[in-house]
């Protein structure tokens, strides 16, 4: 897999949909807290998942302006591109 | 106007589902008075206090309350001013020089309240050209102190160490200063922090260590300095803070170190300079309470009994709760409803324990919090795994 955002949005949204309260009917713009029902400390804790299977780490400051699952993927671009 | 409050809708339509769960407000619990240490009236009836983080029972020690009542006499009941204005007396002083005697440390500063402590200690130490790692589970006054340093923020799996090393690996490259952040005791589980494995990781990265020891302090170790007292790594760690609110039972924070620029974190550190210092009595209070942890280390025995006691109690019952025998003994429910009914029957009950509700708790689910104090009887104790195995039962929690 290349870690272009699209393919980085994907990865995500299939990390997502292995859990089952997650709605089946997300995409790259689905909205992490509104449409997920998240709460911040989920948020962080899904990140970190996120992190492990990419191996970067993720400043919280950087979470504040996330709102989608495309948002996520271009975060996680840029920082494996630093 | 009402659109400043907009943006807590969410939060009101939580509020609102929670009261319509609850007889009573789990947020608003009224202690009319203590009656003892262990017992205070709550709606008229006398209940065992087991949410009160008094681990030693000092907030009703006479003779803090003597040492208090004198000092209020001599010297009245504030300073009206700043450490760094006028509201330094001799007492801060003399609290300073004490703390460093009890933790063998050279310096020692003190702050109005713990979340100040952690808040000021932090934002001192590092800015926005520096990296922070914090235990995913810490303390809110360390996140806020985190937030107010503006440095980048990593957290890391609790109490992992080897989550840890990843991190600070992959930031091997990153400029600036690296400080990372434990607890001794995490107050909502009683998870004990393996701190000894924490300053090897230090050490290979060669950054700061920073910890809380607030819910340890006066707890654990041979002469109740915390976990790295206990687990012999105490000369190892950077910064040691806490709070005056548990074990000493009155209120405020201190950091402690060995670092000389101690004195620069004076003048650099907001939450320090911009806020009315303790007041007189406080400080006296809090010395007498430092005395009686040194002179009565059978009140830290006992406080392992008793909390070893809940613990294996809870465990015969099949309660769910956490691996590390300490103070902290909390149940953990799968869902909030019964977490709230069961807590009201609780209390109903004549027991008070705290209820802690997602997203304040790991894994997103309810907690009863019990802390244990060497104060509590064996009767008290017995009286309170009673009373949760009769709801727990009628609730369907346990068979």
């Amino acid at each position: 897999m290349t870690d272009s955002v699209a393919d980085l949005a994907e990865m995500i949204t299939q990390k997502l949909l292995a859990n089952p309260k997650v709605p089946r009917d997300i995409n790259g713009n689905s909205r992490i807290v509104e449409d997920l029902a998240f709460d911040s400390l989920a948020v962080m804790n899904f990140v970190m998942e996120i992190e492990d299977t990419l191996d970067v780490s993720v400043p919280l400051d950087k979470l504040a302006d996330i709102r989608t699952i495309n948002d996520l993927a271009a975060c996680l671009h840029d920082i494996k591109a630093q | 106007m009402t659109k400043l409050f907009e943006k807590h809708a969410a939060l009101k339509a939580a509020y609102d589902s929670l009261n319509k769960l609850s007889p009573r407000n789990p947020f608003g619990v009224v202690i009319d008075r203590p009656l003892s240490a262990s017992v205070g009236l709550i709606e008229g009836r006398e209940t065992l206090l087991f949410g009160t983080n008094n681990y030693l029972g000092l907030s009703q020690s006479t003779k803090a309350q003597e040492a208090a009542i004198e000092t209020v006499r001599t010297m009245g009941v504030g300073t009206t001013g700043s450490r760094i204005a006028n509201g330094t007396f001799s007492l801060h002083q003399k609290l300073e020089q004490k703390l460093a005697e009890v933790f063998q440390r050279r310096h020692a500063m003190v702050f109005s309240t713990g979340y100040q402590a952690n808040l000021g200690t932090i934002s001192a130490l590092v800015n926005k050209d520096d990296t922070l790692f914090l235990d995913a589970d810490s303390h809110a006054s360390i996140y806020d102190g985190a937030k107010l340093s503006g440095a980048q923020i990593i957290r890391f799996r609790h109490n992992d160490p080897a989550d840890l090393d990843r991190r600070l690996t992959r930031a091997k490259d990153t400029p600036g200063a690296k400080l990372v952040i434990v607890e001794g005791i995490y107050s909502m589980t009683g998870n004990v922090a393996p701190l000894n494995e924490f300053v090897e990781i230090k050490k290979r990265h060669n950054v700061a260590l920073m910890v809380d020891e607030a819910h340890s302090f006066g707890v654990l170790g041979e002469n109740g300095r915390g976990v790295a007292e206990m687990q012999n790594c105490e000369k190892d760690i950077d910064f040691i803070v806490g709070t005056f609110s548990k074990s000493l039972g009155t209120v405020g924070g201190y950091c402690v170190t060995d670092y000389d620029e101690v004195d620069l974190m004076r003048l650099c550190s907001r939450p320090y300079m911009f806020t009315a210092s303790l007041p007189p009595e406080i400080m006296a209070a809090t010395l007498s309470a430092l005395d009686e942890i040194r002179t009565r280390p059978h009140l830290r025995q006992q406080l392992q009994l008793n909390a070893a006691r809940l613990h294996s109690g809870f465990k015969e019952l099949g309660l769910p709760t956490g691996e590390s025998v300490s103070p902290v003994v909390a149940v953990t429910l799968e869902d909030v409803p019964t977490a709230i009914t069961f807590w009201n029957m609780l209390l109903e009950a004549g027991v008070y324990v705290n209820l802690s509700l997602p997203p304040a708790t790991p894994d997103n689910r309810p907690l009863l919090r019990c802390s244990v104090m060497a104060a509590h009887s064996y009767g008290q104790i017995e009286q309170a795994l009673e009373a949760f195995g009769d709801i727990a039962r009628k609730l369907n929690v346990i068979s």
